[in-house]
C-alpha cells in the first residue's frame, strides 16, 4: 500500500495546511511553499517508515484544532500550530522533518538557493586547497607530547 | 555439523578484518562469520537525490532507527548517549567519519600519571609498528609533524583546508591555540585500488566513491585472496565450551535462519564493546554460569562512550557545507590533564565543516533558530552553508556501573537476548564537557559566529564502544590478558574496543585496529604454545 493511501483525506488536508505554515511561498525568493502540489506529492510518496508517526502527529493536530486547520482564523491557527510544535513530541518533530526534507530537495527551491540539482555522486565537488601558511604559527610554537 | 576450522573470527568489522588479514599468512583454516552482508556502493545514499533524507531512516547511524535485518536492537533507554553502529562486512567503518587520531602515549599510563583508572598492560611504543602497518592498509591522509600528537607518517597528503578550514585556523591562531589537519582514512589520491576523494561530502553514511576506507574495501579483499573464508548473514548466538573449559565452537543462525554449529580450535571475538559482552553473557553454561570469560565479573562493565560536547554557530562567510568531508582539523590544546581546569584528563577537539540543506533545516528548526512562516526563507539563507562546528571528544573514565547487560525482554530477530545499556555521565566528564563548550564558544565567537547552539551531549553520539572486556595482567581485574587472550578460556581471544582499559580523548578506530594487529602478531609468535 502506498503511503498516500495511509493518510485520510482530512489528514492530507491538514498536512498541506501545516506545511504552508512552516514554509509559505515567497515572491521575494521565487520559491513555492511547502504546500505546493509537487512537494506534497513527494511527501506522500515517500512517507514510508514515517507514516505512523506523521499520522499520529496529524491526529494530535486535529485534536488541538477541533476542526480542519484551514478553516480556523489566522490567530487561532497560529496558536494551534505553536501548541502542536510545543506538545507534539517525536511525532510532531517527524512531521516537520518530513516537510523540510521534501521541500529542500525540490528543484525550484535548490535552484533558488544556488545549489545544483543532482546527487553528490558521481560528480562530487571541488574543494579549494586553502592557505596552508596559516599553520606556520602552530609550527613555530611547537610543543611536545606529555611524557608517559 | 560444519567442518572444524582452525580459527573462527566473529565479526567482519574494523578489528575482525585486521586480525583475519594478519593471521592469513599462517595458512591456517580461518573462517569469519558476520551477521550482515556485503555492501553495495551503488546503493549508498550519496548516489540519489534523497541522500540527506536517508540519514533519518534506512541509513541512520542508530540500529534502533535503521532496523535493517542485519541489525540487532539495543535498549539504551537508560543512557543519555545512544549507541550508534553499523552491521555488515566492514562493520562501523562503513558508517564513520574516518577521523583517524591515535591514542597518545600518556593515555596508556593514566593511573601512574594522574592517579585515576588503571594503566594499560601494554604501552604506546609496543603498538607503533601496528599503527604504521594499519595506516598503510587503511590508507591514511594527513600531515606529519603535529607537535601535539603522536608522530605519524600518512602515505597521502591531507585533505584541502577548503573554505571552513581557514576560518577555523585563523580563529585558533588568534587565540594562540593548537590546531592541525586531521589524519583521516579519506584517500586524497588514488591509493591501492581506491579512487581519490571527490568531496561527496556525505562521508558518514558510507562513501559511494570508495575513497573512505572501510574494511570491506581495504583488509577484506586481501584477506580473502590470502585464503580467509568469510560467511555473511550468519549471526552467532553463543560460544560453546568443552569438558576442558576450552571454546569448542559457536552456534549461529545462517542466512536461512537455520541453526548451525561451527567447531573451531580458536575463537576470536570482534563484535565491538556492546556486541562482545552481549555474546559472552549469552554464552552461559554449567562451567560458566555468569557468562563466558567472566570470572572477574567485569564482562560488560566499564563501558566508555566518549561524551561529545558540541557547539556550533554560523559565520557570514560561506563554509564547505556538504561539499567536503565533514571533519578536517583537530586540536589537542586541551588534551592533557591540567587540574586548574577542575577536572582530570582532557579532550580532543574535532572541527566540523558544515552540513547539507536538509540537515541544516531540520537541526535549526529543532533548535528554534529557524522560524516557521514568512521569515523562514531569509533566516534559512543566513544559516545554510555558513555552519562551523566544534566538538569536544571527552575522555570517559571507566566506571563499573556503566555497563552492558542482557535485556530481560528485548530480543533480536533470531530470539537472541538484546543488550541493555545503563550509563551515566560522570561529574568529571560533565566538567570537561562544560570546559569544552566554553572554549568552543570562544573559538566560534573569534571566528565571528552567531546563533550559537549546543548539543551536550550529542545524544546519538555513542560511536565509540569501549572497555567492556578490558585487558590486564590480573585475572581478578580484567577479562583478557595483555595480548588479548581470555584469562579463563585459553583459546578465546578478544580484539575489539572492549579490551580498552581507558578511552583517551580521541576517536578509537585506529587504536582498535592496531591492537587487533598486535594480538594477531602475538598469536603468530606463540603458535607452538598458544594455549599454555
Amino acid at each position: 500500500m502506498s503511503a498516500a493511501h495511509e493518510l485520510t483525506p482530512s489528514q492530507r488536508d491538514d498536512l498541506r495546511t501545516i506545511a504552508a505554515m512552516i514554509i509559505p511561498a515567497s515572491d521575494e525568493y521565487k520559491v513555492p511553499g511547502a504546500d505546493d502540489p509537487a512537494v506534497q506529492t513527494d511527501m506522500l510518496a515517500t512517507l514510508s517508515r514515517d507514516t505512523a508517526l506523521v499520522a499520529q502527529a496529524l491526529d494530535h493536530l486535529a485534536r488541538l484544532a477541533g476542526q480542519p486547520l484551514a478553516e480556523l482564523d489566522t490567530a487561532r491557527r497560529d496558536a494551534v500550530a505553536q501548541e502542536f510544535r510545543a506538545t507534539g513530541g517525536v511525532a510532531a518533530a517527524t512531521l516537520v522533518r518530513v516537510v523540510l526534507q521534501c521541500y529542500y530537495r525540490d528543484d525550484r527551491v535548490l535552484r533558488s538557493l544556488g545549489l545544483e540539482l543532482r546527487a553528490p555522486f558521481p560528480k562530487g565537488h571541488v574543494l579549494p586547497e586553502g592557505d596552508w601558511s596559516l599553520l606556520d604559527p602552530v609550527k613555530a610554537r611547537g610543543g611536545k607530547l606529555r611524557v608517559s | 555439523m560444519n567442518d572444524p576450522v582452525d580459527v573462527l573470527i566473529i565479526g567482519a568489522g574494523a578489528s575482525g578484518a585486521a586480525v583475519a588479514w594478519s593471521l592469513a599468512e599462517t595458512k591456517m583454516h580461518i573462517l569469519c562469520l558476520d551477521q550482515g552482508g556485503w555492501m553495495k556502493p551503488s546503493e549508498y545514499p550519496s548516489t540519489g537525490r534523497d541522500w540527506e533524507a536517508k540519514f533519518y531512516g534506512d541509513w541512520s547511524t542508530s540500529p534502533n532507527i535503521r532496523g535493517r535485518p542485519e541489525d540487532y536492537p539495543i535498549n539504551d533507554d537508560n543512557s543519555p548517549i545512544k549507541v550508534v553502529n553499523f552491521n555488515g562486512v566492514g562493520g562501523s567503518t562503513v558508517m564513520y567519519t574516518a577521523h583517524w587520531p591515535r591514542l597518545h602515549p600518556s593515555d596508556f599510563r593514566v593511573k601512574t600519571l594522574d592517579g585515576v583508572a588503571d594503566d594499560w598492560p601494554i604501552d604506546y611504543d609496543t603498538l607503533v609498528p601496528f599503527f604504521e602497518e594499519n595506516d598503510r592498509m587503511m590508507g591514511v591522509s594527513g600531515l606529519s609533524g603535529d607537535p601535539l600528537s603522536p608522530l605519524t607518517h600518512p602515505p597521502m597528503p591531507p585533505q584541502p583546508l577548503g573554505l571552513s578550514g581557514p576560518l577555523i585556523g585563523k580563529a585558533m591562531n588568534k587565540l594562540g591555540w593548537h590546531w592541525w589537519p586531521s589524519d583521516t582514512t579519506v584517500a586524497t589520491m588514488d591509493y591501492e585500488g581506491r579512487a581519490r576523494c571527490i568531496n561527496l561530502g556525505h562521508c558518514t553514511p558510507a562513501c559511494a566513491q570508495g575513497a573512505k576506507a572501510s574494511t570491506d574495501i581495504t583488509y577484506w579483499p586481501q584477506a580473502i585472496r590470502a585464503g580467509v573464508e568469510l560467511k555473511t548473514h550468519c549471526r552467532v548466538r553463543e560460544i560453546l565450551t568443552n569438558e576442558h573449559g576450552m571454546a569448542s565452537g559457536v552456534v549461529y543462525y545462517d542466512r536461512d535462519g537455520v541453526e548451525q554449529f561451527q567447531p573451531a580450535e580458536v575463537v576470536i571475538i570482534a563484535c565491538n564493546g556492546v556486541g562482545t559482552p552481549r555474546l559472552l553473557l549469552n554464552s552461559v553454561s554449567g562451567r560458566f554460569p555468569n557468562g563466558l570469560a567472566n570470572s572477574s565479573r567485569l564482562v560488560g562493565k566499564n563501558l566508555m562512550f566518549h561524551p561529545y560536547a558540541q557547539i556550533y554557530g554560523f559565520v557570514q562567510e560561506p563554509t564547505d557545507s556538504n561539499r567536503a568531508p565533514p571533519t578536517c582539523l583537530w586540536s589537542k590544546e586541551f588534551y592533557d590533564t591540567d587540574l586548574s581546569r577542575g577536572f582530570v584528563r582532557g579532550y580532543g577537539i574535532q572541527f566540523g565543516r558544515g552540513a547539507g540543506p536538509v540537515f541544516e533545516a531540520v537541526a535549526s528548526e529543532q533548535k528554534g533558530i529557524l522560524p516557521w512562516g514568512a521569515d523562514h526563507h531569509r533566516v534559512f539563507r543566513k544559516l545554510n552553508g555558513h555552519r562551523l562546528a566544534v566538538s569536544a571528544i571527552c575522555e570517559d573514565l571507566p566506571e563499573e556501573h556503566n555497563r552492558v547487560t542482557l535485556d530481560p525482554v528485548l530480543k533480536d530477530s533470531h530470539g537472541i537476548p538484546a543488550p541493555k545499556i545503563d550509563y551515566t555521565i560522570s561529574e568529571n566528564s560533565w566538567k570537561m564537557m562544560e570546559h569544552g563548550l566554553a572554549r568552543g564558544r570562544e573559538i566560534l565567537e573569534t571566528a565571528g559566529a552567531t546563533d550559537i547552539c549546543i548539543n551536550n551531549p550529542i545524544p546519538w553520539g555513542g560511536w565509540h564502544l569501549l572497555g567492556t572486556a578490558r585487558m590486564g595482567t590480573d585475572p581478578a581485574r580484567s577479562v583478557v590478558n595483555e595480548w588479548g587472550r581470555s584469562h579463563d578460556v585459553k583459546n578465546l581471544f578478544i580484539v575489539d574496543g572492549s579490551v580498552f582499559v581507558t578511552s583517551g580523548g580521541v576517536n578509537p578506530t585506529s587504536t582498535i585496529q592496531a591492537i587487533a594487529l598486535y594480538v594477531a602478531d602475538q598469536m603468530k609468535q606463540r603458535l607452538a604454545n598458544l594455549f599454555d
